[in-house]
């Protein structure tokens, strides 16, 4: 057992000292907020700038649609006729607005044109249309003597609530919340498999190509050894995911403290909104984030934990000891090739078995692929925040540590007689040869 | 004489390849034992046996009187001929790392460490990463990593491979005093000249056989041809040689030395050195009077060439 330990501090050591990871843990987080706050930087410098957009209005009717709003600054250039309007806008302003003379209602929406140097974007123009189109339906209405009351009061809001049969209330936020939490733990399990996998497999090749390998299991036993480097790599790629984790929550607590300020200061033009509709939002997004929190309790967290480590360590051992296996089998890494496309498939199967299972998480493939063991770690991970069975569980959970035990077992054998293998390309056929060895 | 180990009637298969058959060796207490052998003849599959890095499919091991064990591990030191460090360590963690494998505490690696590498003259090295250092730094500091511990076995797998004539006799040396100071050790190598200078005893594998074993001494009795290499003064040399040619088998040499006649003398059975020597002081004056014994090289082709 001490020897184990021994090892396990040896190989953590040497993958935690390595520059390469060092640069990662510590650059990935910071290239992450980089990115982040660069495009809320841009973001907000995009809606600093304040446009002034001017308008010629010749059918005399719409020029109190063109309030100014925080971004966007109007004005009336009617007086001086279409001509020289565009000429004074393509020097001062940011585009022209020109609606023409028109007999009636009806035509008054036709040939409005918006006049500007560049393609003019897009939101903006919407923003546009859309207060030209309210103020002639208004219109419209009016000619038509239609009580605007009444129009008020007939319109609604509609928000399906969705239950399910023991009378749990779910909704649209509930089903995303459980799509990203189940395909967030999936995808790390992926990639946690992936980037680890192949570290292993990397530091079993380092020991034959430096020829200590034999100097080792003279003193230790070749499955201690294996096992030690399976478990040093983990330990250091779990002390990787924690420090993103912590820096990633320190971040985001930076960034919403620092930007956050902002954001309620400039919710000040809030006031200039009637109290009615300020109450109605206020109302709306209490009830969102309350429903949120509901559906956070709502989710089978504890499953989903206690799920997520099991899947993790069965998932993580089975193909690192896969891995190591390949290593020893192997001189070098570029021999590597034709035994990490069987290794790799199940993984990619599963993340694109993972996306339909988010569909139809109970369908046949779903069920199908969390209880097959090389995919289960991951879909099934996918499938629990919705729901599943304690019996497939079980049945998923046992599959996945009887393969465990047989593939170590396997990959045992393998390692045992590949590290001291010189100078061989191994076929499949001499690897079954090992097995018996 | 004690035996460190006993192997009796080991054998190992992979597969239908047959690496040793039914072999047997006793490596007496505190002495230089040679295993001998050519390229492929199974001596590294018996060494890995011996350190419980494979097991055998039949047969049993003694070490010390006991019969081999896990625990053992740490009364063996073994210098693979395979060898090599951890690139991107540094060197004293890297022993320290290896000796504790071993079994060793801590602070115990620590003080003996300290002891080898003053020995050595490496001190500066401590720090150092292995891939710094030469190929011949780093087969010091492995060879120190094998007789740390100070196992009462040591094996020693090519040892002077990658080792200049200085370091190489620093290390040979340094394997006669591990014998002086009690270690028992096996040593397995091409190179025949170290064999005589180093090993007490010999086994000889070829082909997963071992085809002999015994005391190097005993062995050179043994493959004794009773040939002798004379030199003689002589005016006339041509006469002088068909005269003894007449009586004995000789062949010329190609060592004279101050223009003396030397040829090789075969004795048959029956004739001693004493009679050749009364019959060449009657004829001329005597120069020079060797028997020729066989090297291990000799003996090494010899047996080898024998077992076909």
């Amino acid at each position: 057992m001490g020897k184990l330990k021994l090892i396990i501090k040896r190989e953590f050591l040497a993958k935690v000292r390595n520059k390469s990871f060092i640069v990662l843990t510590i650059l990935s987080p910071l290239l992450m907020v980089g990115l982040f706050s660069l495009i809320i930087f841009l973001n907000e410098k995009n809606s600093e700038e304040i446009r002034t957009v001017a308008f010629v209005d010749e059918s005399q009717q719409l020029a109190s649609v063109f309030s100014d709003t925080e971004a966007t600054k109007y004005i009336d250039l009617t007086a001086l006729g279409l001509e020289e309007a565009r000429v004074k806008t393509k020097e001062f302003y940011y585009g022209l607005v020109y609606i023409p003379k028109s007999d009636s209602l009806v035509n008054l929406s036709k040939g409005i044109t918006f006049f500007s140097e560049d393609t003019p974007s897009l939101s903006l123009l919407s923003e546009i249309e859309n207060k030209l189109e309210k103020k002639i339906r208004d219109l419209k209405i009016e000619q038509l003597h239609v009580d605007t009351d009444k129009i008020k009061a007939a319109e609604t809001a509609i928000e399906i609530a969705t239950e399910n049969f023991s009378g749990e209330k779910s909704s649209k936020i509930g089903s995303i919340l459980r799509m990203v939490t189940g395909g967030g733990f999936g995808y790390l399990i992926f990639m946690f498999i992936i980037i680890y996998g192949t570290s292993v497999m990397r530091s079993v090749i380092e020991e034959k190509t430096s020829r200590i390998i034999e100097i080792i299991i003279s003193s230790v036993k070749p499955f201690q050894l294996m096992l030690g480097k399976i478990i040093g790599n983990a330990l250091a790629g779990i002390l990787q995911f924690i420090i993103w984790a912590i820096s990633a929550g320190l971040i985001l607590t930076a960034i919403t403290y620092i930007f956050g300020v902002e954001a309620a200061s400039s919710g000040s033009s809030i006031g200039q909104m009637n109290p009615e509709m300020i109450q109605q939002m206020q109302a709306s997004s209490t009830n969102d984030l309350q429903l949120v929190l509901q559906e956070i309790k709502n989710l089978p967290i504890l499953t989903m934990f206690f799920s997520f480590i099991i899947y993790f360590l069965g998932g993580y051992l089975i193909y690192s000891s896969i891995y190591a296996a390949i290593g020893a089998a192997v001189d070098s890494e570029t021999d590597t090739q034709q035994f990490m496309m069987p290794v790799l498939m199940p993984l990619i199967i599963a993340i694109y078995v993972g996306f339909s299972v988010i569909e139809n998480p109970h369908g046949p493939i779903a069920l199908g692929f969390s209880l097959f063991p090389l995919t289960s770690p991951i879909v099934m991970l996918m499938r629990i925040p919705f729901g599943v069975p304690w019996w497939q569980i079980i049945t998923s959970m046992l599959l996945l540590i009887i393969t465990f035990i047989a593939i170590v077992w396997f990959a045992a054998k393998i390692y045992r007689v590949g590290i001291l293998m010189y100078g061989k390309k191994p076929s499949y056929k001499e690897l079954y040869k090992w097995l018996k060895y | 004489m004690k035996n460190i180990l006993t192997v009796e009637n080991v054998s190992k298969n992979y597969g239908s390849f047959t690496a040793l058959n039914n072999v047997s060796i006793s490596v007496p207490e505190g002495s230089v034992f040679g295993l001998l052998g050519p390229n492929g003849a199974g001596k590294t599959s018996l060494i890995r046996i011996i350190n419980q890095i494979t097991l055998p499919d039949s047969g049993t091991i003694y070490l010390d009187g006991e019969k081999l064990q896990p625990h053992h591990i740490q009364n063996i030191g073994y210098l693979p001929e395979e060898r090599g460090l951890y690139k991107s360590m540094k060197v004293g963690e890297q022993a320290l790392y290896l000796a504790q494998l071993k079994g060793m505490s801590k602070s115990e690696a620590k003080k003996k460490l300290q002891y080898w590498f003053e020995k050595f003259e490496i001190t500066n090295w401590w720090n150092k990463k292995i891939q710094e250092l030469s190929k011949g730094m780093a087969q010091k500091v492995q060879f120190i990593v094998t007789v740390l511990h100070t196992p009462k076995l040591l094996i020693f797998d090519e040892p002077f491979s990658g080792f200049d004539p200085i370091n190489a006799n620093l290390i040979k040396d340094e394997i006669l005093k591990l014998r002086d100071e009690g270690a028992s050790i096996i040593f397995s190598t091409h190179r025949m000249e170290s064999v005589e200078e180093l090993c007490d005893y010999i086994a000889l594998i070829d082909k997963s056989n071992k085809i002999l074993d015994g005391k190097l001494d005993d062995i050179k009795q043994e493959f004794r041809t009773n040939q002798f290499e004379v030199g003689l003064i002589s005016e006339n040399k041509e006469e002088l040689f068909f005269e003894i040619e007449s009586k004995f088998k000789v062949q010329k040499s190609k060592n004279s030395f101050n223009n003396d006649l030397r040829f090789l003398i075969d004795l048959k059975n029956g004739e001693t050195s004493t009679d050749l020597i009364k019959y060449l002081n009657n004829k001329s004056q005597i120069t020079h009077f060797t028997e020729i014994i066989p090297s291990a090289n000799d003996i090494f082709l010899k047996a080898v060439a024998n077992n076909g």
